[in-house]
């Protein structure tokens, strides 16, 4: 590994006390419901379901079979049924059908319902309206975080960013809400939390209340440091290709709850393997990070030390070749077993990105950020468009071109939209008022000037009663700057020196040297500001909404001030609406660099290919 | 004493007098320039807001509430938009009209209450508006830049009216105002010439009867305070006034002023014996006829007269009483003049107080002057008069024996009461014929409004009010919002674990509903204060309080509630003031009743999001026909959201589902539903080129794209003999790389081969690359002499064609040596 870390950097808190606290609660619900019962789980629920609880311990509570929530009558037979769901209509309505149909044939059984993390009002709206809330019991599941790895922990909500920044449905607010209140109980009192954007406010508005409501003890911190930001602040980051190692492999192979499942172009067998990927994989955790370009060169030297390893068993007597095969063949075989795995994945993205495609695409894309040679951007997009490479992919470098260019040309827009629907179907129209509406993919607005506009909107935001105001020139507000933001914070750095990918001098890194991510350089400006003075032109070309708050460090003494320094230099970042990988890999980066800790919690890990799809309409 | 008669001006057989109410309280740095004021009616409040046209971020422009005689009740700097008019409602709150079509209620101590809007598009331009009062309640009329009128009668029940389109009207129309007549609300308007009344359905051309046809434009319009006469002021100066059904004329003057005044309010009062007309212009009022020098003031239209109100102080301005002419002008002989003179001799202990009164009593008229003195007093502002005439009448009285003491004690207790809210302190200048009008309950109740409790008590101690009407309602208004609610307050801090909503639910059940609303405030969890407003029926106030508490589910409470109580439209509109619960409604609908999503929008006049609703139920439909109809429906609002794009592309996707339908029924080709790429595709693979071509010519697909799609479908079906004369049918506009690359793609290298010699220079060394002609490649690229071709070469070259490697490195070398 070519970096080294500081030495000083502190050690992360222990989150599997998370899991543990979700395990005890589940099983407490499941005791609830005495007896043998089935137990139905939400699809996109099975994986964390899996990370907390195994088949063996659900049975170990009386669940006699599992079923996946597949709209369709059951087949159950026994008298107990559970149903362990998000809280979604389309799920609540389905539960209703199956009661109904049950009531309609005579049977009776008993029904509970859990929610998670949390139950909204709606769905017993509609229990009720279907007419059987009577007859169901309904629980709240507390399990709002799921650990993916020691720096990562996400809220498995991949409809937050829907909801949320598309729908203007903010119910979701209050759960990340009751989530930083459950980090703060367990890992705070937090001494600074940070923030940009309107639902990371409103996040911790809704925590200030619980706390406030609740009552806190006085203890030890162990994360000091929390930075709310907001998708919608940052849209161009995740719209880039992704050329680091793990973001790479979701890009193409798409990492699901940590886990990945290779095909058998990789596995170089006849059947497909679920891996996970988390710092417990010791290949994986050293090329993660890793600029593409590098990982091959590694992973060759990593089997060549393997070789080494190996071959230390000849001229080994009986002796050692017994400590030999007892303490370290093990771990040598599983080594290789990872390696083999990594270098398959690593040639099979080297067979689908190395090609020409790829290498333009990246160009292009390198153009969009930096903001030259836009008509031969706009050509390409075209033929991509017309040779229909990739729905969504086309729809990324759109949303790309329009972010970075501040909106299309009217003629452009038009001509675009049309070739695009005439590709893919009309009912497309409907995605595009929705990147419409996030102000993904605008128009330019002739005549009326960014700052007329702007010092409008400005004018308005700051009023609490005008506030409600915006949201008639919302879609105006989310102009992007994302030109004027790159030159104020220099995210693209100069093109003419060699970026040298194996040293990597800052985050830009991620991206080939070629754009250090918005998100996080926001994150680096403030935390070595201690604020947003100095900042302002930034805060106002992202529309404002930011907030820096010291909170309570009641109860710390200064005899272990050590601890507490390093609880400093832990930072908990929340981004709402999802991060990339790249993200993640860019914030270990920084905190290397500057002897800080990251921790990542997120709604959900995105990516381009995820985010375009949250916001398709079209009736596939 | 002796000069009451001085300041009154005879206009024909009335007089007019001036008095003075107020000297103005209030200390304004620039007067009332620049400002937009706004007072209301019977002696109501003041707003001000100074320079609402500076847009500057910067400066914000400041907003005041004066009560009438100046005293400021509140000021705050105003963040919203730009302000187009002011005004109050008859409850005395602000309305605050701006120029988007929003309209922000404050009350009068400046705090906000709601908003409305007075249009859903954001395009909403308002130019100008108007405030008016109606029997209905407090209504809005405003011009949008659009020309259009849209009105809202009753703001507490907000319902617009869009009135329709008048012909030939660009911008504002040169004046306008608002009648209610018939119980129906209209517009009168003029532009230029021509003057129209407006109304839901039509909009008339009308004339008013006997105004000369040399008068000229009208450019100015009043209506009075009854709805009863018209006033019209025309470029030439004449004035005409009438009835404001335009059926008779009551006067023409020239005032041989041409320019336009800047206010026009009539001055009249009931049973008046001629209404006239007060104007303003910059340095003089006229009372059609009158005139004296003013600075910058504004005119308040009264129930009898006007009140004139400038930065230092206030008249009035109104048709001297009848009662108060006949004691006061000079020489009167009316038998009030007589006995007020009577009761001044006899203070002087002169004899001739007895002849006066013998006077009177000889034509036994005692009883009417001393009706004549107490009325006369009733409509005098000044206290010694009061006193003098009431002297007079009470002097009078000891000599009739059957005289009724009624008339002359209320007349004694009114004017104390009215004396006292004319005190510049509490600022109500209201006369006796509005005080009468206004009824002494609503006085109260202004007076609780503004927070003057005591007065209010001592004001129905004094007038005898029975209790549970006066005394202690103001003292149950006054317990339940301060002392009460800070009580407990205080008693109960802010000690934790005490829920305030159960202390609120507590008076709730006492029947103590605002104390319970007061006390709701101080408490935090909104969770708590909901069910509890629901409960107390204040579902508005609920609504507001679970939205401030970012609980959507909460949110979503209230909302249930509300569809249940209310009914639909009340229920949209309530719903269309709060964005967030709108938000969280329609995404309910979306996924459980999708007609009522159709309801909400075709309310709000969302055309685009009415039309994108249209297409996702298209796809819901199975059969075409119907899918069609609605395609078209979507077409059509796409069209009156004026996004042609969509409507053209709508256009399209319907076009394009027949001719797949056609084609599926003539030659089962399967191809409905398909996108237009994906259709010609599936053409070409079909062998029905001719088809392929039509939609490539009626849709408009540009060259490449077909090049690329037939290219690539002639290639897959191994048609080489086709792709040949297809590449040479015209020039490729997508190069021949292309050609190249799909035939090696499909496994062909020597169809490849052909086409490498037709690609473009530049692309040459790819080609040649592409079919793996190192040779050919390395000819190439040593030909343009390009460095980093030669490399690309090198790249592909392997250890045994050391012969070209040799020939590619010399190359290169002499390349870069130039």
């Amino acid at each position: 590994m070519a970096h080294s870390a500081r030495r000083d950097s502190p050690e992360l808190p222990d989150f599997s006390l998370l899991k543990r606290l979700a395990r005890d609660q589940l099983i407490y619900l499941l005791e609830q419901l005495p007896g043998k019962k089935d137990l139905f789980i939400e699809a996109d629920l099975m994986s964390p379901l899996d990370r907390i609880a195994n088949v063996s311990t659900l049975k170990q509570h009386e669940v006699d079979k599992l079923y996946k929530v597949e709209y369709k009558p059951v087949i159950s037979t026994s008298d107990q049924l559970c149903f362990l769901i998000r809280p979604r209509i389309q799920t609540v309505k389905w539960i209703c059908d199956v009661v109904n149909a049950d009531k309609a044939a005579g049977k009776f059984r008993r029904y509970k319902l859990i929610f998670t993390p949390q139950k909204f009002y709606a769905c017993e709206a509609v229990l009720e309206e279907q007419g059987i809330f009577g007859d169901v019991t309904t629980d709240e599941w507390a399990f709002y975080l799921l650990p993916l790895d020691d720096d990562i922990i996400s809220l498995e909500l991949p409809e937050f960013f829907r909801d949320n920044f598309l729908a203007g449905d903010q119910r979701w607010v209050r759960t990340a809400g009751s989530t930083l209140h459950l980090l703060h109980s367990i890992y705070g009192p937090f001494s600074k939390i940070y923030g940009i954007g309107r639902c990371s406010k409103m996040a911790y508005e809704s925590w200030r209340e619980q706390v406030e409501e609740g009552e806190t003890k006085a203890r030890q911190a162990e994360i000091g440091n929390v930075f709310l930001i907001d998708r919608d602040v940052d849209f161009v980051t995740p719209l880039c290709s992704q050329v680091v190692y793990e973001g790479l492999v979701d890009d193409i192979f798409r990492i699901k709850c940590g886990c990945v499942e290779f095909g058998p172009d990789v596995t170089s067998s006849d059947k497909s393997m679920k891996v996970m990927l988390n710092s417990q994989d010791k290949v994986f955790n050293e090329i993660r990070n890793e600029h593409f370009s590098n990982v091959f060169g590694f992973l060759s030297q990593k089997a060549r030390n393997l070789q080494t390893a190996y071959d230390k068993r000849r001229g080994m007597d009986i002796k050692q070749m017994k400590t030999f095969v007892s303490e370290e063949l093990k771990g040598l075989k599983q080594e290789h077993r990872l390696l083999s795995l990594h270098i398959g994945a690593s040639e099979s993205i080297m067979k689908k990105k190395t090609k020409q495609d790829f290498q333009e695409l990246l160009k292009t894309e390198h153009s969009l950020l930096e903001g030259f040679e836009i008509r031969e951007c706009i050509s390409f997009i075209e033929e991509h468009i017309n040779r229909q490479v990739s729905m969504i992919e086309s729809l990324r470098l759109l949303c790309l071109l329009s972010i970075t260019e501040n909106g299309l040309l009217p003629k452009d827009y038009r001509s675009l939209k049309a070739q695009y629907l005439q590709s893919y179907g009309v009912d497309h129209l409907l995605t595009f008022a929705n990147l419409r509406q996030l102000g993904l993919l605008v128009e330019q607005q002739p005549g009326e000037t960014l700052t007329v506009m702007e010092s409008k909107v400005g004018k308005l935001v700051n009023d609490k009663t005008a506030g409600k105001l915006t949201d008639a020139f919302s879609s105006l507000a989310k102009k992007s700057n994302f030109r004027a933001l790159s030159k104020k914070l220099n995210l693209v750095p100069k093109s003419d020196e060699e970026y040298d990918l194996r040293v990597p001098r800052d985050m830009a890194y991620i991206f080939s040297g070629a754009y250090i991510p918005l998100s996080c350089k926001l994150i680096e400006q403030v935390l070595e500001r201690d604020g947003w003075t100095g900042l302002e032109e930034v805060t106002r070309l992202l529309n404002g909404h930011e907030f820096a708050v010291t909170g309570s460090t009641a109860g710390s003494s200064g005899a272990d001030s050590r601890a507490k320094n390093d609880a400093q230099r832990i930072v908990l970042v929340m981004f709402l609406g999802g991060c990339t990988f790249s993200e993640i890999s860019a914030l270990r980066f920084l905190g290397r660099e500057r002897g800080y800790k990251f921790i990542v919690v997120t709604t959900a890990i995105t990516n381009s290919s995820r985010l375009i799809e949250a916001l398709l309409d079209n009736h596939v | 004493m002796a000069f009451i008669t001085a300041n009154w001006n005879p206009l024909g057989e009335a007089f007019y007098r001036k008095t003075e109410l107020y000297e103005m309280s209030w200390n304004l740095r620039d007067g009332l320039r620049d400002s937009l004021v706004a007072a209301a009616p019977y002696g109501g409040p003041i707003a001000l807001l100074r320079e609402p046209h500076r847009r500057s971020p910067s400066s914000r422009p400041q907003l005041e509430i004066y009560s009438a005689s100046g005293v400021a009740i509140a000021s705050f700097p105003w963040k919203s938009g730009p302000v187009v008019q002011l005004g109050w409602t008859v409850s005395d709150e602000l309305l605050c009209v701006q120029e988007d079509g929003s309209v922000l209620i404050y009350d009068l101590f400046g705090s906000f209450k709601r908003h409305f809007s007075m249009g859903q598009s954001t395009k909403l331009q308002v130019l100008e508006a108007k405030v008016f009062h109606s029997p209905y309640g407090t209504g809005v009329a405003i011009v949008t830049g659009s020309s259009r009128f849209t009105l809202a009668t009753n703001i507490d029940e907000l319902k617009l009216r869009r009135l329709p389109e008048v012909p030939g009207l660009q911008g504002k129309p040169s004046c306008w105002v608002v009648l209610t007549q018939d119980r129906q609300t209209k517009v009168l308007l003029s532009n230029g010439p021509e003057l129209f009344i407006l109304d839901n359905t039509s909009c008339t051309a009308v004339c008013p009867p006997g105004l000369s046809p040399q008068a000229g434009n009208i450019v100015h319009m009043s209506v009075s305070f009854s709805y009863k006469y018209l006033a019209l002021f025309t470029d030439t100066g004449h004035l005409w006034t009438g009835s404001s059904h335009l059926q008779e004329k009551l006067s023409e003057v020239d005032t041989k002023k041409t320019t336009t005044p800047k206010q026009m309010i009539w001055c009249r009062r009931p049973k008046s014996q001629q209404p006239s007309v007060v104007l303003m212009w910059d340095r003089l009022l006229l009372v059609a006829g009158v005139c004296s020098d003013t600075d910058p003031c504004v005119l308040v239209g009264e129930l009898d007269g006007v009140r004139i109100v400038s930065s230092t102080n206030q008249e009035l301005l109104q048709e001297v009483p009848l009662v108060c002419q006949d004691i006061f002008k000079i020489a009167s002989m009316a038998p009030g003049a007589l006995l007020l003179e009577a009761h001044r001799e006899y203070e002087k202990s002169s004899q001739k107080a007895d002849e006066y009164l013998r006077e009177i009593k000889e034509q036994s008229m005692l009883g009417e002057a001393v009706r004549q003195c107490v009325e006369a007093a009733g409509h005098e502002y000044d206290t010694n008069t009061q006193k003098s005439l009431l002297r007079a009448a009470s002097f009078g009285k000891c000599f009739l024996t059957d005289f009724s003491p009624d008339q002359f004690v209320t007349t004694c207790r009114e004017l104390r009461v009215l004396n006292a809210v004319r005190e510049s302190s509490v600022g109500l200048p209201l006369t006796h014929t509005q005080f009468k009008q206004m009824t002494l309950q609503v006085l109260i109740d202004r007076l609780v409004y503004r927070q003057f409790y005591p007065l209010a008590i001592e004001i129905c101690r004094y007038l005898k009010i029975p209790d549970y009407q006066g005394v202690s309602r103001v003292l149950k208004h006054w317990a339940s919002y301060e002392a009460i609610a800070r009580a407990v307050c205080v008693k109960v801090g802010d000690s934790p674990g005490v829920s305030y909503s159960h202390i609120a639910a507590k008076a709730y059940e006492c029947g103590r509903t605002e104390l319970a609303i007061k006390l709701l405030d101080f408490e935090a969890r909104s969770g708590e204060q909901v069910p509890l407003l629901l409960k107390m029926k204040r579902s508005q106030l609920a609504l507001s309080k679970a939205v401030e508490s970012g609980d959507t589910d909460l949110v979503y409470t209230v909302v249930s509630y509300l569809k249940n109580e209310m009914n639909r439209g009340d229920f949209f509109m309530t719903l269309r003031n709060q964005p967030v619960a709108l938000s969280l409604y329609r995404q309910f609908c979306k996924l459980q009743e999708q007609d009522t999503l159709k309801d909400l929008y075709n309310q709000d006049d969302d055309h685009q999001e009415l039309a994108n609703y249209y297409v996702t139920a298209s796809y819901r439909e199975k059969r075409l026909e119907s899918r069609l109809s609605l395609l078209q429906s979507a077409v059509d609002e796409y069209n009156k959201a004026k996004n042609e794009f969509a409507a053209k592309a709508t256009e399209d996707e319907m076009r394009l589902l027949r001719f797949q339908r056609k084609l599926d029924d003539e030659k089962g080709a399967g191809l409905l539903g398909l996108s237009l790429q994906a259709t010609i595709e599936a053409l070409l693979a079909l062998g029905l080129h001719k088809q392929a071509e039509q939609l490539y010519r009626d849709f408009k697909v540009p060259d490449k794209r077909y090049w690329w799609l037939k290219l690539k479908s002639l290639a897959e079906k191994e048609e080489w003999e086709e792709l040949e004369k297809f590449s040479k049918s015209k020039k490729s506009p997508i190069g021949y790389l292309a050609f190249v690359e799909v035939c090696i793609k499909c496994n062909n290298k020597y169809e490849a081969k052909k086409y490498v010699s037709k690609v473009a220079p530049e692309q040459k060394v790819k080609a040649h690359l592409a079919v793996s002609d190192l040779e050919g490649a390395a000819d190439a690229a040593i030909e343009r002499r390009n460095e980093s071709e030669m490399a690309a070469v090198l790249s592909r070259c392997s250890a045994s064609d050391r012969l070209l490697i040799d020939r590619l490195n010399r190359a290169r070398t002499t390349a870069t040596k130039k």
